[in-house]
């Protein structure tokens, strides 16, 4: 039933694509078990350095490698070209149409999305309504989910607006690939990606609260034991900026002030890793112990920024995806460059009546699930399971939608039986402040097991170094 | 700098000197085990320094009696005993992780892959299986290198100093608290009459690295007083109470914010008694009562820095 996928390295007959020769020559001359050993050594690093995520309800410090695959995913210059300038303009329009949602919402009042949908969202916050941010910018950072289908086609398959995580792995995918691989770098001219947190500062920078001249960056984390720390304590030290938690923050006289042995320091601009409900106790979910109490006073004062803002994820959510191509049309008077996957909206109809006739073949996603959870893939899964999702869908339709099954593209992969293909996707990272900035490529991750979709790491997923060629 | 920063990194290098010093301890009692003397000997000294190191009650709790090994075990290996290296490994890394964007890439995988090797080293293997003089002899090995990569690598910034504050501060504590558990071999009475046990002093001056140092210095027997100007009195001693207390003093002024004079001030004091003491006021003031005073100041000046810098009160 599925479609044949995209194979990202080879054409049809085993001969290799045009961008992936350099590397697939270099491959073939790999003899014995040197890739094996590699891979070994890429483990040994990885836990030295200590770069895993903490599994939660363990052993004692039991903390895991996120695997690494160490054969690349190669982009050719002219799609990256195309890429880039999709995932800018969808980006702008999300942007503008967070803007327009906390102020005006011309977007509701034109109809193109209807405004229950929106206003009766969770995630929509009424906290922001009618409070100016510098720039009109709201997703600060955006992970930009990409797959490619069985055409070859690039779709954007989830927008990640709110505190969206993997850059770090990005970053040091890339230093483990040149540690030990170096000769494929004197020979292929792979676009540098380690420039990343300079810009993200500088992005930040640029968007402090106007009339502050040299803006006190800070990362704001829920901790060590945060499955994300990692990240988290890279990029602060990265930025060369202070890691802090809530309680290392307080408010008064509508500012937010950080507490170092030489007391009490004003800070500026909050790159927060947090959700919004954590911020503050005073607004948000009161048992919060992470955020900051009297956070929100001073964010809609405009003394502080918050990255990304509050409220952003009205523009993330599943239920808000189907319409990013309208808000691009509506936004920017553009064509949409990169788009959709089709998406039935199953609180419709029409739609619902397809997708419940058709629940084998299809993909049917909790509108506010994340991670991989909460999902039903048709084609692999039992009867029990899919008359099981028929009866949620049944009660309560508006809180699922439903895709297609995906032929996500393929990439040759180290497994325990040598290289196969397995699936991938791939995240961008999106800054926008004064500008829109990308660097070039973003997070490979691989589905490790056969013929699985999940590319998510909490799901046995993967990742690998993405390179950008450069013409 | 963050101050919830400098309290990670003040207990992250307190943590590893403590692992260091029950590290030479053990090693020192040990290599002792390994000669011929009377087994009472060696319990009791194990039984003293316990107690100065306040691990006597956690140990009974598990175990009737004073038996080397066993001891041994407990204070290098136990995972439940909070004092033991294998507990002081896992808290300073802990307390590493949780700053480890502040500290240098060297310093932090230096702590992480010491606990990573000491934990695979004890978890694969039960006990009884394990080489303690071997793997005290690692431990210290580990403190020397994660030293070496803090004054190596490091910014002479603040973080620098908060960790060499607790360092000295540990060390001083450790110092006193071994000269405690042999205060009686130290009265000067000791000096006239009574043959001095070599095996005492022996563990008390390789504990402290001292051993070779007495011989370059005095050239000559080991008595009580020269013992204890060595390990009390003398500046160029790296783990002497005098040094360390000068060691904190230093770093303590370069930290100095609008709170802390009195901190300093005290510190500063403890500095200067030691500087211009003698053995013999000392011995006439008696050496037990000193060593508990001296702890105790110890004590309040680790309570006034994590009141000044550390945890400040909750509103400044």
């Amino acid at each position: 039933m599925l479609k044949t996928p995209y194979d990202e390295m080879y054409l049809k007959g085993n001969a290799g694509r045009a961008h992936y020769l350099g590397y697939s020559r270099w491959l073939e001359g790999q003899v014995g078990d040197r890739l094996a050993q590699k891979r070994a050594e890429a483990d040994a690093l990885f836990h030295r350095v200590g770069i895993t995520f903490a599994v939660y309800g363990q052993d004692e410090g039991a903390e895991r490698l996120i695997p690494f695959d160490i054969v690349p995913r190669v982009l050719p210059h002219e799609e990256w070209i195309r890429l880039e300038a999709g995932l800018k303009q969808r980006v702008r329009a999300l942007n503008a149409f967070i803007s327009d949602i906390y102020h005006d919402q011309q977007i509701l009042k034109a109809g193109v999305i209807p405004a229950e949908q929106v206003l009766c969202n969770s995630q929509y916050r009424p906290e922001m309504q009618g409070v100016d941010v510098p720039g009109g910018i709201y997703a600060h950072i955006a992970g930009i989910d990409i797959v490619r289908d069985d055409t070859g086609e690039f779709k954007v398959l989830e927008d990640n607006l709110r505190v969206p995580s993997g850059v770090s792995y990005m970053l040091e995918n890339r230093k483990m690939m040149m540690r030990l691989f170096p000769e494929l770098f004197s020979a292929n001219r792979v676009a540098p990606v380690d420039h990343y947190p300079d810009v993200l500062l500088d992005n930040l920078r640029s968007v402090a609260p106007i009339g502050v001249a040299d803006p006190t960056v800070v990362l704001l984390t829920a901790g060590a034991h945060n499955s994300a720390y990692f990240e988290h304590a890279f990029l602060a030290q990265q930025m060369g900026i202070e890691l802090v938690e809530g309680q290392d923050l307080f408010v008064r006289d509508e500012a937010v002030f950080m507490r170092t042995t030489q007391g009490p320091q004003r800070v500026d601009v909050m790159y927060r890793r947090i959700d919004d409900d954590f911020m503050d106790p005073l607004v948000f979910r009161p048992d919060s112990m992470l955020g900051v109490p009297g956070l929100m006073t001073a964010y809609r004062a405009g003394h502080i920024t918050i990255a990304n803002a509050i409220g952003t994820g009205v523009a993330d959510d599943k239920s808000i995806y189907p319409y990013v191509p309208e808000m691009i049309r509506f936004y920017l008077g553009q064509a949409p460059i990169i788009g959709n996957v089709h998406t039935w909206v199953l609180r419709n109809p029409v739609d619902r009546e397809y997708v419940l006739a058709h629940l084998p073949e299809l993909v049917v996603k909790e509108v506010h699930g994340a991670g991989g959870y909460g999902m039903l893939i048709g084609p692999a899964s039992t009867l029990d399971e899919i008359e099981n999702f028929r009866r949620q869908i049944i009660a309560t339709p508006e809180r699922y939608i439903a895709q297609p099954t995906l032929a996500l593209s393929t990439c040759p992969t180290f497994v325990e039986a040598g290289l196969a293909p397995r699936h991938i996707d791939l995240r961008p990272f999106v800054l926008s402040g004064r500008e829109v900035t990308i660097v070039p490529g973003g997070l490979t991750r691989v589905a490790l097991r056969e013929g699985s979709l999940v590319v998510n790491s909490s799901q046995g997923g993967g990742t690998k170094d993405t390179w950008v060629l450069e013409s | 700098m963050l101050s919830r920063t400098a309290d990670h990194m003040y207990w992250m290098s307190r943590y590893i000197e403590r692992a260091e010093s029950v590290a030479r301890l053990v090693d020192a009692h040990y290599r002792m085990s390994l000669l011929p003397h009377t087994p009472q000997t060696l319990a009791d000294s194990l039984g003293e320094t316990m107690k100065a190191l306040h691990m006597d009650e956690a140990y009974k709790q598990k175990h009737s009696s004073i038996e080397p090994r066993a001891v041994f075990e407990f204070i290098t290996l136990d995972r439940d005993f909070t004092g033991s290296i294998y507990s002081c490994l896992r808290c300073a890394r802990e307390n590493a992780r949780a700053v480890r964007g502040s500290l240098t890439s060297e310093l932090w995988e230096t702590l992480n892959s010491t606990w990573l090797d000491a934990r695979s080293q004890i978890v694969r293997r039960s006990a009884a299986q394990i080489d303690i003089g071997q793997f005290v002899e690692w431990v210290k090995e580990r403190s020397h290198l994660t030293r070496g990569v803090t004054i190596g690598t490091m910014m002479r910034d603040e973080a620098f100093h908060f960790t060499r504050i607790g360092t000295f501060l540990e060390r001083a504590d450790s110092t006193a608290r071994i000269l405690t558990a042999h205060q009686g071999d130290l009265v000067p009475g000791a000096d006239a009459g009574v043959v001095p046990d070599p095996f005492q002093w022996s563990v008390l001056l390789r504990a402290l690295s001292a051993f070779e140092v007495y011989r370059r210095v005095y050239r000559d027997v080991i008595t009580p007083s020269r013992v204890a100007q060595l390990l009390i009195l003398r500046d160029d001693m790296p783990r002497s109470l005098l040094r360390c207390c000068k060691e904190v003093y230093i770093n303590l002024k370069a930290v100095a914010n609008e709170q802390s004079a009195e901190t300093e001030r005290r510190a500063g004091e403890m500095h200067a008694m030691l500087h211009f003491a003698r053995m013999e006021e000392l011995n006439a003031g008696g050496l037990p009562q000193f060593l508990e005073q001296f702890l105790a100041k110890l004590d309040d000046l680790g309570h006034r820095i994590a009141s000044d810098f550390l945890v400040p009160p909750a509103e400044a």
